[in-house]
């Protein structure tokens, strides 16, 4: 296996897209990262592309070939590759790709993630977000994504004396980092009396502790060390690139407040990049909802079970604290293109790595994860990337 | 050429009232957010024996009143809505044999979502310009469907105006009238179906704001006119907000929308939004007073009116539609769920 790298990403504008399609849309970050890379489309020797559900939101499959032909690459015949992992398809395409390269199967890969979620109205969105969840045994009982989140909430808030006000502050430091985030769907600050004062959706979430509807798309450039070098000094590596399964419902899990997914896909990120949660100086965490967000935080082994909540209250997880998380806004703030968002979270790690994150840039960011998640856990992707 | 304006006007409004917050204690919502959020505090609900002819019947009758014109010489009959009783016979055969104008006019039934009313006015002044009628009288009125508990229902609600349309005795000059449409569908009900479907908050920026924007803005390009031109400006009023929003990007005043902002009190009515809207500011208008009138159809498309008021203004009955907002009696859900026949 060889060492891999990031020579390049870009990312849409997140938001309602109403003038764009969703070829418009991997096109556009196609080419934002192909331009970001230095390189030329006949570089590329192939293309992962990661999306939840193109068939149900506008009735497209086959995304793998559609993308490499509006990237204008069909002529080459590229292999190109559709993965699915729900919300967690973009961080997947990335594995993907990272395994084709570091393997030596190819030499330079484009990987990228893309949804058009606002097609539909917000109601057949919800029963299309369902199906990451266990249809037969969830779904059709009537369970939505708020609803089971709303269920892991409750069960936190019961065990560790979580607080709603610690919630929303999760999504007053997100919405206040994506303020400053050009590319995010909501660029407003809000307060944590705006959250409590939302709509709710499933107590204790309310409106502002969801994450949105969106459409976006983000893409990212990889090839081996010894060949980034040809394009670039700024190397920026990836550390470790790991995944974990579990089972699709809550029903079947072992504990209800973590998810045993990205505590497992924590291990292996740690074990391969051989460091501990503490090297790391940032991170883009799944933050779905914000009691996802909470639990990723100790899952990931940046604050102990339970003082996730506390974490965020106190403002250790804000752009100035301990560890700051989720940077680009988030999820919550940014939008979440469910498809897209891993290869999203990428982007933001390599503005920030780059020292090219603006007004929202951290002091130190050597080490950075992202974590992805897809479902209410089901399937947890981990990347750790370095500049070196 | 010879002017053209409105010679008559009446509007009508149900006198029954749901409040907003009544319908959001049925839904377990949050009514005065929902109130906040909407601009819409209450809304008028049609009683058992009101639909769109009876609501066409009853302005058409007030303008006929108050303009002291004779429904021999009205030539046309258009009524606008998206709720005619029939979805084949007319709405204004019933509406020409009530007010006395049949049988030697012509008639049809417009359908553009909440714009209809202002297609008619459009195509009177077409008649009238070209003097194959005198009067024509335009109608926009509407018992508007909304789904129980969906967002349509805190606005949705019954109300219509009628104008009539000549060159003799002209209370308001129509100086110039716009039209911005394309195939916009953020609003729709297929045949056959009850309610109406809608594309959330699609409705919003490449709907409404996309026509009403581009109809106003192309209206003050073509008369070389600027918001503070205007004594007065009535946008289409789905909701409180919108229209403010509106008037906002547009340059123009709270105090210039305010006069005819109704929906706040009497909810969506749809084809008559922007017609009721309309006759409260000629209500209170002085001559000289200048008028600017953009509608908003789902579909979509809007039609704009430079309007100035005439001396003639003040012989006319007016103060009728707030004193009429007015008069009202508050139902309760249950109630109103049977006025509507939502029991079958």
């Amino acid at each position: 296996m060889r060492d891999v790298a990031i020579i390049g990403s870009g990312v849409t504008k997140f938001g309602e897209l109403w003038e764009k399609s969703l070829a418009d849309l991997v096109a556009e970050a196609g080419i934002s990262a192909i331009m970001d890379a230095g390189i030329d489309g006949t570089d590329i020797d192939a293309m992962y592309i990661g999306g939840m559900s193109a068939g149900r939101f506008v009735g497209q499959e086959h995304l793998g070939a559609l993308a490499a032909e509006v990237s204008g690459l069909s002529e080459l015949h590229i292999p190109s590759t559709r993965v699915e992992a729900a919300c967690a398809s973009g961080g997947l395409a990335l594995h993907s790709g990272y395994l084709a390269v570091a393997s030596g199967m190819y030499d330079t890969v484009i990987v990228g993630g893309a949804e058009k979620m606002t097609d539909v109205a917000g109601k057949e969105a919800t029963n299309i977000l369902a199906s990451a969840a266990d249809r037969e045994w969830e779904a059709f009982f009537g369970a939505t994504f708020p609803g089971l989140y709303a269920l892991l909430a409750r069960y936190h808030m019961h065990k560790y004396g979580t607080t709603p006000e610690q919630l929303a502050a999760v999504a007053v430091k997100n919405h206040h980092n994506g303020s400053m985030n050009p590319k995010a769907q909501y660029r407003r600050e809000i307060t944590i009396e705006d959250v409590l004062n939302s709509t709710m959706v499933a107590d204790p979430l309310h409106l502002l502790d969801c994450s949105p509807i969106t459409d976006g798309a983000a893409s990212a450039v990889i090839t081996s060390v010894e060949k980034a070098k040809e394009y670039t000094d700024e190397i920026i590596k990836i550390k470790a690139s790991a995944q974990a399964s579990d089972s699709i419902s809550l029903a079947g899990r072992s504990r209800f407040d973590a998810l045993p997914a990205t505590i497992e896909a924590a291990k292996r990120a740690y074990k391969q990049a051989g460091i501990e949660p503490s090297d790391i100086d940032f991170a883009e965490v799944h933050d779905c909802f914000t009691i996802a967000e909470i639990m990723a935080i100790e899952d990931l082994g940046f604050f102990k079970k339970g003082e996730g909540g506390k974490a965020a209250e106190e403002g250790l997880t804000a752009l100035d604290g301990e560890i700051p998380i989720n940077t680009s806004g988030g999820l919550k703030s940014k939008g979440h293109p469910v498809g897209a968002t891993g290869i999203a979270q990428i982007h933001e790690l390599l503005l920030q790595l780059r020292g090219k994150a603006d007004k929202r840039q951290i002091e130190k960011a050597e080490i950075g994860l992202a974590h992805n998640v897809g479902g209410s856990g089901g399937t947890a992707v981990i990347h750790i990337l370095e500049a070196i | 050429m010879e002017k053209v304006g409105i010679v008559g006007y009446g509007a009508y409004v149900p006198r029954y009232r749901i409040k907003a917050e009544e319908i959001a204690r049925v839904w377990g919502k949050n009514g005065k957010s929902i109130s906040a959020g909407l601009g819409v505090y209450e809304k008028s609900v049609p009683s058992m024996d009101e639909d769109t002819a009876t609501i066409s019947v009853e302005a058409a009758r007030r303008a006929i009143k108050f303009s002291g014109v004779d429904p021999k010489e009205i030539g046309a009959v258009y009524v606008g809505s998206e709720s005619h009783p029939y979805a084949v016979k007319p709405t204004a055969t019933i509406v020409g044999e009530a007010i006395g104008a049949t049988p030697d006019m012509t008639a049809a039934d417009y359908e553009f979502a909440c714009k209809a009313g202002t297609a008619a006015i459009q195509t009177c002044m077409g008649l009238v310009k070209s003097d194959m009628i005198k009067y024509g009288m335009a109608i926009g009125a509407d018992v508007s469907q909304a789904a129980p508990g969906d967002a349509l229902e805190y606005a949705a609600s019954a109300g219509g105006a009628a104008y009539i349309i000549g060159k003799d005795n002209i209370i308001a000059e129509i100086n110039e009238t716009v039209s911005y449409t394309t195939d916009t569908p953020d609003f729709w009900r297929r045949e056959g179906e009850p309610y109406p479907g809608h594309g959330e908050r699609f409705t919003g920026e490449p709907a409404y704001f996309k026509q009403v924007l581009s109809a106003t803005k192309k209206l003050m390009d073509k008369m070389g006119t600027k918001p503070s031109d205007y004594d007065y400006v009535v946008f289409h009023q789905p909701n409180g907000k919108f229209p403010m929003r509106a008037a906002k990007r547009l340059g123009f005043s709270k105090e210039q929308v305010e006069e005819g902002l109704l929906c706040p009190v009497i909810g969506n009515t749809y084809s008559g939004s922007t017609m009721i809207g309309l006759s409260a500011v000629l209500d209170v208008a002085k001559p000289g007073d200048r008028i600017l009138a953009t509608s908003y159809g789902s579909g979509a498309g809007s039609d704009s009116f430079d309007i100035t008021v005439t001396d003639k203004i003040e012989g006319y009955p007016r103060n009728n539609i707030r004193k009429m907002i007015e008069n009202k009696v508050y139902v309760d859900y249950a109630l109103y769920m049977k006025y509507r026949g939502e029991f079958k």
